[in-house]
């Protein structure tokens, strides 16, 4: 176990080392602003530019030899020998701290829109599959399937038009802008991310729950369910000890993806309720062609996704008996 | 309750299913008797009927597309009006079940011991501690060595024999008076077989627990049997005493299926023949004797009636469902024992003249 362990995360290193790369390749290939340019402001002289260039080290070849001049092999040793992902060309801030300072924002987003939609998956999915076939049942998966298909912008600004306090039909949560951290004001913090972690677990809710349904439906039919009816025990603990036991182990593998991604910032939803979490830092480094925060928030999201793979595939050894490494 | 009464009593038990493609005649009115501490086998092939009567008296046939009719008494008491409660109750406390496939029966998350625990607490009040103490007596009860170390053990963690042999502690956890047992050798090795059914036959001994005894393999029934009740398409076509299934069998589906499994008693020069066909749809029976198609014995106007499971002459304790005169089965069984081929013993019988 211990040996998988390490070996997996040697593989992360060699993940993060390609992914960094390929998103250094990219930034340079496509066609993007002048980053010096816009470092040093659009009433800039030509010298002023340049001196920035020289100092952003955009004057220096990007791959081609002499590597050691590089820009590439700049970027790599900040990054591996001394952990630095370097400043940011829009304001000067360190990267890092752009994104520490993000993190627990977009942890809170994402873990709780985890748990909203687990809460409500978990019911939906188990009684639709109990009630199969019934009208509740199939009426339940139409709605997921609306849930599924709807555009999480679009949901975004649905919810706010409908629950928004100040702009909406029905005014009764905090929108827009509204996030203050939870240090501050935890019941404001709450009520301000209310409307975000429904909206973003509206369609993971329903891939869960019709997930949960089809998973349950298989494993009603295994022989072993037919032997806990048969030793007597109640239809209960035949359906939560015995059938929701086996049918959530495959919605672990998908849970540890999901909140991977989330974790490397829900852009679309920070950007409709413009949050400040990782994602909208994502997206405004890549509106502003500031690849050292690019590279940050890419590499963050690899890593995180990398890690939950881990650590889910560690959870199966302990969720199926028959699994070891 | 006297000793002469049957402690499970099914009359004209019927099981229908509706499905897409029809009506699935699954069980077509069958009776039979257990007395307590007997044992009954049910013989036939895959779709016979005889997994989904047992299945039906614990009442795990109750889905929404069938209809169930008949009556099933045990001890006097029809399950077939139960309500889902009471079956609970009597479900793995005074009627068990054990299954074909130990492996897919067990719960591949669960520890044995939790499952046998389990089985232990959903009928009776007693800390886990207890029932532990409990599930390692079972344990030892069907011999499997080292109770106290394999309780925790997973199912994967045993080999196919200890698998059926968990299921049957687990089927024995609170004294049941009735056992049925589905297939229960069927996925195992031929040596483990016999293992697992001299197990059943000593517990039923030491126990006194009545045995249904569900199979394919008329050698499993021939030492662990009392009477056997053959089935074929959803019906029973010829009961009678073990000794006399193998003696004087009377229905050509019973001489087919003896036919088709090696005897040590009779020459080895014999081949074995294999039933001809296919078991029918339950959707569409054919006419008149459902065995009708497959019978080398086949006369016109079998196509037309349907034949009831009458006595045989002479013998009560013996019934059968067959059109075939009396003597003319006893001259065919004959011609088949001294080695003929079915086709050369109804031309033998009809040769000496048949009766009309």
């Amino acid at each position: 176990m211990l040996a998988y362990i390490v070996r997996r995360l040697l593989w992360m290193v060699v993940l993060l080392l390609a992914i960094s790369t390929i998103t250094f390749v990219i930034f340079f290939v496509l066609p993007s602003d002048d980053p010096a340019l816009r470092r040093a402001g659009s009433r800039a002289s030509p010298e002023r530019v340049e001196a920035v260039r020289r100092q952003l080290g955009l004057d220096k070849p990007v791959i081609a030899l002499p590597w050691k001049d590089s820009q590439m092999r700049r970027y790599y040793d900040d990054l591996f020998l001394h952990g630095d992902l370097g400043r940011s060309y829009t304001n000067n801030a360190e990267v890092k701290d752009l994104i520490t300072t993000r993190l627990p924002t977009t942890i809170q987003l994402a873990v709780g829109a985890m748990v909203v939609w687990l809460l409500i998956a978990f019911p939906v999915g188990i009684l639709s599959a109990l009630k199969r076939r019934s009208l509740a049942d199939r009426a339940v998966m139409g709605v997921t399937l609306i849930a599924i298909s709807a555009p999480v912008f679009w949901l975004g600004l649905v919810a706010l038009y409908l629950f928004d306090e100040t702009l909406g039909r029905f005014p009764l949560l905090p929108g827009v802008d509204s996030y203050v951290p939870f240090k501050d004001d935890p019941a404001q913090w709450f009520q301000s991310l209310l409307l975000p972690w429904f909206v973003l677990a509206a369609s993971f809710a329903a891939i869960y729950a019709r997930l949960l349904r089809s998973n349950l439906l298989e494993v009603m039919n295994e022989d072993y369910i037919r032997t806990a009816r048969a030793k007597g025990l109640r239809e209960r603990q035949v359906v939560m000890k015995h059938e929701v036991r086996s049918a959530v182990t495959p919605v672990v593998t998908i849970l540890g993806i999901d909140l991977g991604v989330l974790l490397g910032g829900a852009i679309l939803t920070e950007s409709v309720f413009n949050i400040p979490g990782i994602g909208r830092l994502a997206y405004n480094a890549i509106s502003r062609g500031d690849l050292p925060t690019i590279q940050g928030t890419v590499l963050f999201a690899a890593f995180f996704i990398i890690v939950l793979n881990l650590l889910v595939d560690i959870a199966y050894s302990f969720l199926d008996p028959r699994v070891r490494y | 309750m006297s000793a002469s009464e049957p402690l499970l009593s099914v009359r004209d038990l019927r099981v229908h299913f509706q499905t897409d493609d029809g009506l699935v005649k699954a069980v077509d009115g069958i009776s039979y008797d257990v007395m307590p501490g007997g044992a009954l086998g049910i013989v036939g092939e895959s779709g016979s009927g005889k997994s989904v009567s047992s299945l039906t008296v614990m009442g795990l046939t109750r889905f929404p597309n069938a209809r169930i009719s008949g009556q099933v008494l045990f001890e006097g008491r029809d399950l077939l009006t139960a309500s889902n409660e009471e079956l609970r109750k009597i479900r793995g406390n005074d009627i068990a079940m054990i299954f074909q496939d130990p492996l897919s029966s067990l719960h591949p998350f669960y520890k044995v011991g939790t499952q046998l625990v389990e089985a232990i607490r959903a009928h009776t009040e007693v800390p886990k501690r207890a029932a532990r103490v409990r599930a390692t007596e079972l344990l030892a009860l069907v011999d499997i060595p080292e109770p106290a170390r394999r309780i925790d053990d997973y199912p994967h963690e045993f080999s196919g024999g200890m698998r059926q042999r968990v299921m049957i502690a687990m089927a024995l956890a609170n004294d049941p008076r009735l056992l049925i047992a589905d297939e229960p050798t069927t996925a195992l090795d031929v040596t483990v077989q016999a293992q697992i059914l001299a197990l059943i036959r000593r517990l039923q001994d030491e126990l006194d627990t009545a045995v249904v005894m569900i199979t394919h393999d008329l050698g499993v029934i021939a030492e662990t049997v009392d009477d056997v009740a053959v089935m074929y398409a959803g019906r029973v076509v010829e009961r009678a005493p073990v000794q006399t299934i193998f003696s004087a069998p009377e229905h050509p589906y019973t001489w087919g299926l003896l036919r088709s499994i090696p005897r040590m008693d009779l020459p080895r020069a014999l081949d074995l023949v294999p039933i001809p066909g296919r078991p029918p749809s339950l959707i569409n029976l054919p006419s008149g004797c459902s065995f009708h198609p497959r019978c080398p014995y086949v006369r016109e106007r079998h196509r037309k009636v349907d034949p009831p499971l009458d006595a045989v002459p002479g013998d009560p304790g013996h019934r059968v469902a067959c059109l075939l005169e009396p003597q003319t089965r006893r001259k065919l069984w004959r011609e088949l024992q001294a080695g003929q081929a079915p086709a050369e013993a109804r031309a033998a019988v009809e040769r000496e003249g048949e009766p009309a």
